[in-house]
């Protein structure tokens, strides 16, 4: 457990200001030579395992096969007794201060591991969450982008439905005014013929009128005052 | 055709070269620590390797435990004690053992 406080801290060393799995990322690629592309394999769940907080397993499984369960502490009893015997450790003032501060270490681990454990686990889940976050947020955006990109290429088909549309009404337009502009036409053309017909006939009719009246006064003329009483003697 | 005893020779280099230490059998220790790179650059690229084979084995991991830290320590608290024996043979109890 302290190794996940010394993970934590050990990042916040390497690199300041970045999210812990973004730097495990980071580190592992700085120490791997080749550039691959490959997404980096997820860190593995447990570490090596160790018996008594410092002897890896891997000692215990070597010795399984010769000397059984037993094996690697006789081996460890041997070597300790050995060792005090032979006085390569000597036990001087510094044994009882090792004594002491092994005693507090061994308390305090044994009382406040699974707490402290608990602890840097939940720093490291919120920092994976908010990387997550931020990874589905982005996608959400991302994937909102698609759609309203489809949606802009639907809209570009109707675009041509639009545009028929809009030519079918300025066809239109200009066919009504087209017939407008012909229906004025005729209708000025047929007023001033008509008029020259009113004119000649009028003119017609004048020079006839004229003429009945000419006759009639040179009728009227030309009836002698005899004629009149010709005429008057007869009834 | 002639050279053919020395590719041999060269093929089984190459291929204790290739072993880690704890596949190499006992007789063939000295011939593996022949083909060990010792130039500064070499020793330098082990002392890496080591130092990254122990961080990714032991501390950079999703839920570590004390091991990493703790055998770390002790290492560092055995080398401490081998580097000052010399000073601390003069509090031995006994002269003669």
């Amino acid at each position: 457990m302290l190794s996940r406080l010394v993970l934590v801290s050990g990042h916040i060393l390497k690199n300041s200001g970045s999210f812990g799995a973004c730097l495990v990322q980071a580190s592992r690629s700085f120490h791997q030579s080749s550039q691959s592309r490959a997404p980096v394999p997820p860190l593995p769940e447990k570490g090596g395992k160790v018996r008594h907080g410092i002897f890896p397993e891997e000692l215990f499984t070597l010795l399984y096969p010769k000397t059984g369960v037993t094996g690697p502490y006789m081996l460890g009893t041997g070597l300790l007794l050995y060792m005090l015997s032979k006085e390569i450790y000597v036990i001087n003032h510094e044994t009882f201060a090792a004594a002491s501060i092994g005693v507090v270490i061994i308390y305090g681990v044994k009382k406040f591991g699974p707490s402290v454990a608990a602890f840097a686990d939940k720093i490291n889940e919120d920092k994976v969450a908010e990387a997550q976050e931020v990874k589905d947020q982005a996608m959400a955006s991302l994937a909102q982008g698609i759609e309203d990109e489809k949606k802009e290429q639907w809209r570009v088909e109707g675009r041509c439905m639009l545009f028929d549309a809009k030519r079918n009404n300025v066809a239109m337009l200009l066919e009504t005014n087209y017939r407008e502009r012909l229906h004025m036409v005729t209708n000025e053309v047929k007023k001033r013929l008509d008029y020259q017909v009113e004119l000649q006939n009028l003119h017609r009719r004048m020079e006839q009128e004229h003429m009945v009246n000419w006759v009639e006064q040179s009728v009227i003329k030309s009836i002698t005052p005899q004629q009149v009483q010709g005429i008057w003697s007869l009834h | 055709m002639a050279d053919k005893p020395g590719m041999v020779e060269w093929d089984m280099h190459m291929a204790l070269a290739q072993k880690r230490l704890m596949d190499v059998k006992l007789g063939q220790l000295s011939s593996w620590l022949g083909t060990r790179d010792f130039t500064p650059n070499g020793l330098l690229g082990s002392v890496r390797g080591g130092y990254e084979r122990y961080f990714n084995k032991y501390i950079n991991v999703k839920k570590g435990g004390i091991g990493g830290v703790a055998m770390f320590l002790a290492g560092y608290v055995a080398l401490s004690y081998i580097w000052e024996y010399d000073h601390i043979k003069h509090d031995r109890w006994r002269k003669y053992h």
